[in-house]
């Protein structure tokens, strides 16, 4: 598996992480925040459940809004609205 | 359906832990000794995954992500593990004792701290994530904690050419003193012998306790002493710390806003400082109740430990183990890896020995196997199996949250878990211990050595992650050029 970052709409993304362990998800997620304009949305996906306390924490810290966010067959979705 | 087959699992898995300790306590009850072990780590193991307990993690995402959740949550789990160990130390129920002093404490924290961020967790952290079914923390754990440590530990050759002199002398000068004393002759022969025999041994080992007693410690210097001095004071300091560079700045600025809000001038006050402290300490309340659960069962861990060895009238579960005649298991002084609490590290590096002797390497002729630690079969290792009970109680942890999740790792993942178990493991054995030994059981016990080598986790930890973070704004950079 490798990082793989798309773009599905307008303003819209999607970051997939699985198979990475920590703290790739997390930086990762960080990363392409950064670089992301206010209000771009991201869905973000990854396999490594403590990723995502630190993603969560770090969203709330930075102002970005967690808009969803499901478990399913072990993958974890957060979809964040850049704030 | 999946939640179905998750909680089967659980239940397997615990039954066959029950299974396994009615078999040992039906062979012999000494082995309850050993069942002690696996029931602790179990609990461990459950804990560190519910409360995504990772000493890594503390550093990492504090200089990676800004996020303070782990660096709270140890700073928690050590508080309380230091009230338990004053109290336990008080009634002479602590099998603690402290690691001896000095630079090498920081050196080796900070080689560990790098390693921890490459592998993607401590060595406690390592071990409930491949609870979890990470494959690329099985690697670290292989070989880096069991085969690169038990290499380490045994390289001689042109690598005792760069002991310095003195502590070949002092080394030698040991070995005649212990031979003259008790007739055994201690076996020098790699540099980490040279290491340990010429220059650890002869370095101070004290708790704030013992100093500020002048030697003879009561309950009111190892609470003051070992508990609020060692532990307390600098947890204390250090949350006030992470909320004023991390955090203070986004709480108080909606603080304001919510004045604002509300008609109110924006002036924060020292209770709204308190009020922040308070809302990053229980930001993530399961990490901060596993904090409290983690430090409190460490304690008991102790306490039951100690009370074991008054039952059997052992200090050392070797001497069990040549009761029931397995002293081929021991070492040449008839102990094994035994440390009464919470510990990783030393007993993957004796998993990685007894590997590499069956493919004919000796590894008895060292310091750390031959004379300290010896060479326990497997299931016979005690230690083994509180680091087997962490695997299994996260395992169940994981499975009973559907949050199991077999992984294999890519090239890259193996590169990292290689090089990062390599280091973990290469950190931890000059000091003696890992994140759990060498910092968290230390700096609760009053042993300031804890200090020492948390700091050099944290240096190390901040030279990881500023390869990781280079390594990944590439990675995305590439990703997102098209964009």
């Amino acid at each position: 598996m490798a990082v793989q970052f798309d773009k599905i709409g307008d303003n819209e993304y999607h970051l997939d992480i699985c198979g990475y362990t920590c703290p790739h998800p997390q930086m990762y997620t960080k990363k392409s925040l950064e670089k992301m304009a206010e209000g771009d949305i991201v869905t973000v996906v990854f396999d490594n459940p403590s990723s995502k306390e630190t993603i969560v924490q770090m969203c709330e810290q930075a102002g970005h809004d967690i808009l969803e966010q499901n478990t399913e067959g072990g993958k974890i979705r957060l979809k964040i609205e850049k704030g | 359906m999946e939640e179905k087959r998750n909680a089967m699992w659980a239940y397997i898995i615990t039954g066959a832990m029950l299974l396994i300790s009615l078999l040992y306590w039906s062979v012999d009850t000494y082995y309850m000794y050993l069942v002690v072990y696996i029931w602790f780590g179990f609990a461990y193991g459950m804990m560190l995954q519910y409360g995504r307990f990772c000493f890594a993690s503390a550093s990492r995402d504090l200089f990676a992500a800004g996020v303070p959740r782990m660096a709270v949550g140890i700073m928690v789990a050590l508080i309380f593990f230091s009230l338990v160990q004053a109290i336990l130390e008080t009634i002479n129920m602590s099998t603690f004792h402290p690691a001896p002093f000095g630079i090498h404490m920081l050196i080796s924290g900070a080689v560990f701290g790098v390693g921890m961020v490459l592998a993607g967790g401590c060595a406690s952290g390592s071990l409930y994530k491949v609870g979890e079914g990470n494959m690329t923390s099985l690697l670290a754990v292989i070989f880096g904690l069991c085969l690169g440590q038990a290499i380490f530990v045994d390289l001689g050759g042109i690598f005792n050419n760069l002991m310095p002199q003195s502590w070949v002398d002092k080394a030698m000068q040991t070995q005649a003193g212990i031979l003259a004393g008790s007739g055994i002759k201690i076996p020098i022969n790699s540099w980490f012998d040279y290491y340990l025999v010429g220059y650890v041994w002869h370095q101070p080992s004290f708790t704030i306790a013992k100093l500020i007693s002048g030697g003879h410690p009561t309950a009111f210097h190892f609470f003051v002493g070992n508990a609020l001095i060692n532990s307390i004071i600098p947890a204390v300091i250090l949350v006030c710390v992470i909320y004023y560079f991390y955090t203070r700045k986004v709480f108080i600025k909606r603080k304001k806003k919510a004045l604002q809000k509300e008609g109110k001038e924006p002036v924060t006050t020292l209770g709204h400082e308190l009020e922040g402290l308070w809302s990053m300490i229980t930001a993530s309340k399961r990490t901060s109740y596993m904090g409290i659960l983690v430090g409190i069962t460490a304690g008991l861990h102790i306490l039951t430990m100690a009370g074991m060895q008054k039952k059997f009238g052992v200090t050392n579960f070797g001497h069990l183990l040549t009761r029931m005649g397995h002293a081929s298991d021991t070492s040449l002084k008839g102990t094994v890896f035994d440390p009464g609490y919470w510990y990783i590290t030393s007993q993957e590096g004796q998993v990685g020995a007894w590997v590499l002797e069956k493919f004919g390497w000796n590894m008895h002729d060292n310091m750390f196997f031959g004379y300290v630690n010896g060479l326990p079969e497997l299931w016979r290792n005690p230690a083994l199996w509180m680091s087997l009970g962490i695997i299994f109680g996260a395992m169940v942890m994981a499975r009973l949250n559907n949050e199991f999740k077999f992984k294999l790792p890519s090239m890259e993942l193996i590169v990292w878990a290689l090089s990062g178990g390599l280091l973990m493991g290469f950190g931890s054995r000059p000091s003696l211990g890992c994140n759990i030994g060498g910092f968290f059981i230390r700096a609760a016990g009053g042993d300031p050595n804890g200090w020492v080598y948390g700091t050099g986790m944290v240096i190390g930890a901040f030279i990881g992650v500023s390869f990781l973070s280079w390594w990944t704004e590439r990675k995305m950079a590439q990703e997102m050029e098209d964009f």
